[in-house]
């Protein structure tokens, strides 16, 4: 048995007094004729965050919640029910609500138990025990002291530090039995500064990933992102109204793949394709990319915070190409999706929590590296928008419509980039924008760690990367015309 | 299957579990402390293509405390309400108290304006719902929509949810209240196809009472309608004009607003609206106003989350911002008294006006309707505001044609102090109530 399925063991089964005998009774009540499987989801989180503002750590939070999700699938129906309790009384009664969906009379059997291992990205460990709370408060200051360091103009600095301990199990009605150890931590600094005349800009940095708080003490990790913080900052103090309407922009590497998050990742998330609801439903084989441009979905980077050893229905995540060479290959699956489409999953169930249901979500999505160097892209461009920074995104999946929001950007003059632009909001058809990359960079980045992806209400993390790309149209939301 | 009525756990259990965290607070040693616990249950059932997609159960409890010791603080919450675990959880935060900075503002609410009694807020109406009844209000839902117009070709489905949830808040000044709630909603998505492609739309109703929804009719040929209409959608040139926003995105504008005067972006100076108070931030004839003891209104607490008296007041008179939207903490960050928005605002209302959307449509002349907003493109520190948006292209007071893949962009500052009209089509589907708003005039970029 593996090391993170006998912790899972420990954490859920042996207090409550539940015995694998007990788990083959709750999934053998879940089948019956009508039910074409089913699963129990058993999750313990443990999160801690702790923030300093104003130089002092003034809030510390820990938050515990454990409980089990219990899932009846019938044909494209799904029965569920949830509970705190993880006792067999509570089982049993969750079992008969989710498999009420199937109206299933008499109870069938689940098949013979095999234990599902998963990859190792990343250790078994605790993070919240990996650094001693003294430790963790003078992380955040000197986080805080370099912020103020640099720059007098530095007027308000504030520092989080969270950190996830998650063990989840999973038992399917098809015999499997996976558990993974998840650790996840998170540092972001955001910085405001007061500029001549009163005016005041504002710029956050991060980052993070599926280990313990050292992460942030290699390499001096969080005082670079107070100081990108600042960095960002102090350039959108001199930035000028962006300009309105469609241009050439170069993206730069790294978090700017947010766009393929929002332009073709949901699109590509199984259900949608399953129900006919999205603008790339239908379309495998098409040309949706310019030749030379390949998209993955891919869950196994060691580390990454978007990246599982199995997915929350037990199975093992894996790289899956989603555009090749600018043809569409494939979409991303979870075991419904999959099996209603009659394809292979792929490892993308993912759920919030217990008291969510699982559905295809995206882990790190990035484009793979071509062959322009940045600069020789930058040159090639006569009047453009470079934007190297964004927070969030959006899509409409139906309509392909999706946005993404620049926080740093700056104009390009005759190849060359000249002044920084205030955000604005970028937007463009999915189906279409990827069309329009007429060079890719050799300089692939993943972002820094920072990403939460959230669909139908829940949120889970995800990473997103890309080389510098040049997209020759998109339309700049800006005030300038 | 039973309806969603009994909770788990009753009000004295409830009460019980928060008096026993306050007391474990006070035997380790908090100077004082306070505990909120909350107890839900529902149902909800999503059909699509006339076949029950999802049937959920949900039940719900948490329990969250906040230990000062003098101006220390810490904080933990947990999922599991055994005893243990309520001790487990005091413990934490007492550590995480050990740890965290002395802060001179830190601390409960002044016990003077704790509630003391309030009147009943009409807030809880359980529905008598069996599962059977609420696939069939859905299967209704979602088929009216489906039958509403031949290029209705695809659907997402129409849900019917019902929620049950009592709050209890207590602190160590002896403040013990509770509530209970109900929250119910018929929902339906559904997808309009022509040559040029698809477009998805959906719309919602939520009450408290189950007899106040639309009824499932009426959802499901407002997401057909909506749906259908965005067909054909074209591009616009890169402009600027007036614009109207519907009540719905109207509600998103307002909310910037309040983001703005809430006190944990003024005393950080996070806001374009620092030191406004007493200030013209909208035209003269705009009045926003909050009220808490709405009965059945959504928004309704009879106190906030830290058991400060709730009461109605002005917020903004004659255009004029009469006051910020604060709790204790930032309150005392800012030199100020709470003013029970601990949680947030309470049913906010702008004073509607005497045009309905057509009225307005007719005063914008030639502009942008502006249907629907994506993303996130809100800078609260400048007031830069800039996001993707799909409408209709208005000309001569008369709707043109749908438009899409195009930006409104401008600052908050002067797209609140530029708006013309609020109409009188208030839509009271959540907390801040509007109506449509016209605007002066914002950026449009586009082709």
């Amino acid at each position: 048995m593996s090391q993170v399925l006998q912790i899972a063991k420990q954490q859920f089964m042996e207090p409550a007094g539940l015995t694998e005998g007990d788990l083959d009774r709750v999934l053998g009540g879940l089948m019956g004729p009508g039910i074409d499987g089913g699963d129990l989801y058993f999750q313990l989180t443990r999160h801690e965050s702790w923030s300093l503002e104003d130089g002092i750590v003034k809030d510390g939070s820990y938050n515990i919640e454990q409980g089990v999700g219990v899932r009846a699938l019938s044909g494209d129906k799904t029965g569920f029910a949830y509970s705190d309790d993880i006792r067999m009384p509570t089982l049993l009664e969750a079992s008969s609500a989710a498999r009420a969906i199937a109206r299933a009379a008499t109870s069938g059997t689940a098949a013979m138990r095999r234990d599902q291992a998963g990859h190792s990205l990343y250790a078994p460990l605790d993070p919240l025990a990996t650094l001693d709370e003294q430790a963790k408060i003078d992380l955040l200051h000197r986080v805080d002291a370099e912020a103020r360091r640099l720059d007098p103009r530095v007027s308000q600095v504030m520092v989080s530090l969270n950190g996830v301990h998650e063990v989840i199990m999973v038992a399917n009605t098809d015999g499997t039995l996976a558990a993974d150890v998840r650790p996840l931590v998170r540092l972001n600094v955001n910085v405001i500064v007061e500029g001549k005349g009163g005016r005041r800009e504002q710029a956050s940095s991060g980052g993070g990933g599926r280990s313990g708080y050292e992460f942030f003490l290699d390499e001096e990790r969080a005082l670079g992102y107070a100081r990108e913080a600042v960095r960002q900052a102090l350039v959108n103090l001199e930035a000028v109204d962006a300009p309105a309407g469609t241009l050439t922009v170069v993206l730069g590497p790294g978090w700017p793949g947010v766009l393929l998050h929002e332009a073709v990742g949901h699109g590509l998330e199984g259900d949608f394709n399953r129900k006919g609801t999205s603008a790339f439903s239908g379309r495998i084989g098409q040309q949706v990319a310019s030749p030379g441009v390949t998209v993955v979905d891919d869950g196994t980077l060691a580390g990454r915070r978007g990246s599982l050893n199995v997915d929350d229905e037990g199975i093992p995540t894996q790289c899956t190409t989603l555009i090749e060479n600018g043809v569409l290959r494939g979409f991303m699956q979870d075991r419904l999706n999959a099996r209603l489409m009659g394809v292979p999953t792929t490892g993308n169930g993912r759920r919030e929590s217990y008291a969510h249901l699982p559905m295809p979500r995206m882990t790190n999505t990035y484009m793979l590296a071509g062959e322009h160097d940045p600069g020789e892209i930058l040159e090639s461009v006569k009047n453009g928008l470079y934007a190297v920074n964004f927070g969030g995104g959006q899509v409409d999946i139906t309509s392909g419509k999706f946005v993404f929001s620049a926080s740093e950007a700056y104009l390009i003059e005759n190849g060359r980039v000249t002044r920084p632009v205030k955000g604005a909001t970028l937007i463009g058809n999915g189906p279409e924008v990827l069309t329009r990359v007429s060079m890719v960079g050799n300089d692939l980045k993943l972002d820094a760690g920072v990403g939460t992806c959230g669909k139908d209400g829940q949120s889970v993390p995800v990473g997103v990367g890309q080389p510098t790309l040049k997209v020759d149209g998109l339309t700049v939301g800006g005030t300038s015309t | 299957m039973t309806a969603i009525q009994a909770l788990p756990r009753d009000q004295q259990t409830m009460e019980s579990i928060v008096e026993q965290m306050l007391d474990e607070a006070r035997k380790a040693g908090a100077s004082s402390a306070e505990a909120a616990a909350s107890n839900d249950l529902g149902l909800s059932v999503n059909v699509r293509l006339g076949e029950v997609e999802t049937l959920e159960h949900h039940k719900d409890q948490g329990v969250a405390i906040t230990v000062y010791f003098g101006q220390r603080k810490g904080t933990a919450s947990t999922s599991d309400l055994a005893p243990q675990a309520l001790r487990e959880a005091v413990q934490a935060a007492c550590r995480i108290a050990r740890y965290t900075a002395e802060d001179s503002c830190a601390g409960l609410a002044d016990p003077a304006l704790m509630a003391k009694d309030w009147p009943d807020l009409d807030l809880d109406h359980p529905w008598d719902l069996s599962v059977e009844h609420a696939i069939e209000l859905a299967r209704a839902c979602e088929a009216t929509a489906r039958e509403f117009d031949a290029r209705i070709i695809n659907s997402e489905g129409a849900s019917t949810n019902t929620m049950r949830g009592m709050a209890v808040y207590g602190n160590s000044h002896g403040f013990l209240g509770a509530y209970t709630g109900t929250r119910h909603s018929l929902s339906c998505s559904v997808v309009a196809a022509d040559e040029q492609g698809m477009q998805r739309d959906y719309w919602y109703s939520v009450a408290r009472d189950p007899a106040a929804l639309e009824s499932p009719e009426a959802v499901g040929r407002e997401a057909a309608r909506r749906a259908v209409r965005r067909l054909g959608g074209r591009r616009l040139t890169t402009r600027q004009c007036p614009a109207i926003y519907v009540p719905e995105m109207a509600r998103s504008l307002i909310g910037h607003f309040v983001g703005a005067v809430r006190g944990g972006a003024l005393y950080r100076k996070a806001s374009f609206l620092v030191d406004a108070l007493g200030q013209s931030v909208f035209p003269d004839f705009v009045r926003i106003h909050e009220q808490p003891h709405l009965p059945g209104a959504l928004g309704s607490v009879p106190f906030d989350s830290e058991g400060v008296a709730t009461r109605p007041r002005d917020l903004v008179t004659g255009g004029v911002l009469q006051g910020y939207v604060l709790d204790s903490y930032s309150a005392r960050k800012l030199g100020m008294t709470t003013t029970g928005n601990a949680g947030g605002v309470h049913n906010l209302t702008i004073e509607p006006g005497e045009q309905d959307l057509d009225d307005l449509i007719r005063t914008l002349g030639t502009g942008l309707l502006v249907t629907e907003l994506i993303g996130h493109g809100i800078n609260l520190v400048t007031g830069d505001y800039s996001r993707g948006a799909a409408g209709f292209w208005v000309e001569n007071g008369e709707i043109a044609y749908p438009v899409e893949e195009i930006t409104v962009a401008g600052n908050l500052r002067q797209l609140l102090k530029g708006i013309q009209a609020v109409g009188r089509d208030v839509n009271v589907n959540g907390n801040i109530r509007t109506g449509s708003l016209l605007l002066e005039q914002v950026t449009v970029a586009g082709e």
